[in-house]
């Protein structure tokens, strides 16, 4: 096989949840230019398909993960019981990491259990499964400021090996000082993408990826490249530009370098 | 699925390093498990500790990588020509046309954690020399390792706590499959750190002795370090009967609860039957299990309920924790290379430190090792946020 070949799944729904990018409808029109962004920080859903007291206590990335991946398949129309999933982020909950290395460092070293599995990766696929029931093959996975790119690429190539679908949910959130002056991470955001292998009567563009090099795509309005080049999650937003504007196109995601992932859109 | 080969693997972990060691450890029964000897941990517990790490820095170059998970990675990659494996594949189908896929839980944790001690109090700034993306960043691993070895292909680390590289050879299959990679290093490494230590203690999973898997009485993990990695490619149509393959994976999640298994091990069934039928096998031709056998009370019986419910107790299976301690995000690759070495000597690892095996586990426990012909191993691996995994490899011939 050569090295130019692509993989190909259909896009049959969309979750964002970003600054001043409250859902996929909102951040739809502003990626379209239709609206102006409006920068503001992320507002997190409580999710309400965990049970009350796993509620309360649900991390910025337990929540941001939640509500991007089950508003993509919401518009997809999927149960998210039956579907695999593919976690990507950059790091898992920084305000969790913080709080655990100063009880490290304290004189009492003890820390809770709550606290210790949150500090996983993998601690929003471990949620996702239990309020979704899900029982099917869940990843996490990490890749710095490619993360996106990874996951999109795992969910692709998921798709070639089962032909079933998957939703690729790819967040990633802040963390406090003192860690934040040196990984700064503005604020919470999240994209959900339910895809499929064939087209279906939701799917709303087919997606073709292929491994290449050169620079990223950018966005045009400064806001928004800032959250692109801030969050790794939104390194996937000029694939959601090309999606929001209706007519899809050729572009690029940040990957490691000297790869990069390549993305032809076209719409259905 | 197309059989994979699995052309070279190598080990480091606390009974030394490269497969020499290990072999030795599994058919000799001998652990590398110790007290521990960490300073205030304030935690009677067991350890898997690989010796040396503090005093081997990682050169000059690669400064900005030196922490402890890189260091035992780059010891890891030194053993059994492990590296030059590589390399030649790099010349073979070019750098961009091989992939990492690696496992790890904790990363490089432990500096973040010591340089918070550091801090002064009152929310001081970390001291400087901290670097998040060569050390904390759970990416850390697979980008010292590209670094390392000059790759250019994909590559991602996959963070699922205790089954994190066992699904990272399941990752790494899908790559080759898909066309994108010819070759893939593929594996995990997780270090020692005071977030695994304390985390599990404070669940109570830290056992005073030297954990012993399956056991009636057991008590607990004893936590260990690994390094393992394997190389991945496709079969060629002239490979020896020696040769071992990856012939398939299951995955699946418990969907029950973040820190204890399923009950029933129903997730860790889906993993097993999910294996079973992408590799085209069934229950009966399995010869030999690598067991999850974590020796905390709720793993165990929800393995084997797991295990005797799909094979009875028909299948030779046994956990070689006793010997390497519990490596966590590098425990999958870590028995992966165990059951090949099973597969390699026709060897039944025993279950060391295991004295009686529980009796309301009806399988078929092995506490002895012993030579028998194997020709397909199933190795499990399972972790918190009810992430299951089950590999099986076999023979060639």
């Amino acid at each position: 096989m050569s090295a130019d070949m692509s993989l190909s799944a259909w896009i049959d729904g969309v979750g964002l949840l970003a600054p001043g990018l409250p859902d996929w409808a909102h951040g739809q029109a502003v990626l379209a230019g239709r609206e102006a962004h409006v920068p503001a920080p992320s507002v997190l859903p409580a999710p309400l398909v965990l049970p009350p007291n796993e509620r309360r206590r649900a991390s910025r990335v337990v929540r941001v993960a939640l509500a991007s991946g089950l508003a993509a398949l919401e518009q997809a129309g999927v149960d998210p019981s039956g579907v695999a999933a593919v976690f990507a982020a950059s790091t898992a909950d920084g305000h969790n990491c913080h709080a655990l290395c100063e009880t490290l460092a304290s004189s009492d070293q003890r820390v809770s259990p709550t606290r210790f599995h949150n500090s996983l990766h993998n601690t929003p696929a471990g949620y996702w499964s239990i309020a979704t029931g899900a029982m099917a093959a869940s990843q996490s996975l990490a890749a710095y400021d490619a993360s996106f790119a990874a996951g999109l690429l795992e969910a692709l190539v998921q798709i070639h090996a089962t032909a079933a679908p998957c939703v690729l949910i790819a967040y990633d959130a802040e963390y406090p000082e003192p860690i934040a002056s040196l990984r700064p991470i503005p604020d919470a955001a999240g994209i959900g993408l339910a895809l499929s292998p064939q087209a279906g009567p939701r799917s709303v563009a087919r997606l073709d990826i292929r491994l290449g090099d050169g620079p990223a795509s950018m966005l045009d309005t400064p806001s928004l490249e800032a959250l692109r080049t801030t969050i790794p999650a939104l390194r996937g937003l000029p694939l959601l530009q090309a999606l929001a504007s209706g007519q899809g196109g050729e572009l690029v995601v940040e990957y490691l370098a000297p790869l990069s992932l390549h993305v032809s859109l076209t719409p259905c | 699925m197309t059989p994979l080969h699995l052309a070279h693997h190598t080990v480091s972990c606390c009974a030394g390093d490269g497969l020499a060691a290990l072999r030795a450890a599994l058919r000799n029964g001998t652990s590398g498990l110790r007290p521990h000897r960490i300073e205030g941990l304030g935690i009677d517990t067991w350890i898997g500790e690989v010796p040396g790490l503090d005093d081997a820095a990682l050169p000059a170059s690669m400064a900005g990588f030196d922490c402890r998970n890189n260091r035992l990675a780059r010891r890891g990659l030194a053993a059994d020509g492990f590296e030059d494996a590589i390399r030649s594949r790099i010349a073979r189908h070019g750098a961009r046309r091989v992939g990492i896929v690696l496992g790890t839980s904790t990363s490089g944790i432990l500096s973040t954690e010591l340089a918070y001690r550091q801090r002064p109090p009152e929310d001081g700034p970390l001291p400087a020399g901290l670097n998040y993306p060569g050390s904390h960043s759970t990416y850390s691993l697979a980008d010292f390792v590209r670094s390392w070895l000059a790759i250019e292909g994909p590559a991602c680390v996959v963070s699922t706590a205790c089954s994190s590289s066992a699904k990272a050879y399941a990752a790494a299959a899908r790559l080759i499959h898909a066309g994108l990679i010819d070759a893939a290093l593929v594996g995990g490494v997780d270090s020692l750190c005071f977030t695994t230590l304390h985390g599990f203690a404070s669940l109570e999973l830290t056992s005073p002795e030297p954990c012993r898997p399956y056991d009636a009485a057991r008590s607990g993990i004893s936590i260990g370090e690994a390094a393992a990695f394997g190389l991945l490619e496709r079969a060629s149509d002239s490979l020896d009967a020696d040769a071992l393959l990856l012939l398939g994976y299951g995955e699946s999640s418990d969907a029950y609860h973040m820190s204890s298994p399923h009950p029933e091990g129903l997730g860790a069934r889906l993993a097993m039957e999910g294996a079973l039928a992408l590799a085209g096998l069934s229950p009966a031709d399995i010869d030999y299990i690598n067991l999850h056998g974590t020796a905390t009370h709720n793993n165990d019986a929800a393995e084997g309920c797991a295990v005797a419910g799909l094979f009875g107790n028909r299948v030779a299976a046994s956990s070689t924790k006793g010997i390497t301690g519990h490596t966590l995000g590098a425990a999958g690759a870590l028995e992966i290379s165990v059951s090949a070495v099973a597969l390699t000597d026709g060897l039944v690892p025993g279950s060391v430190h295991t004295r009686s095996p529980d009796p309301g586990i009806p399988i078929d426990y092995v506490l002895t090792s012993r030579n028998a012909p194997l020709r397909h191993v199933m190795s499990n691996s399972f972790g918190f946020g009810g992430s299951n995994c089950s590999v099986i490899i076999g023979r060639a011939g």
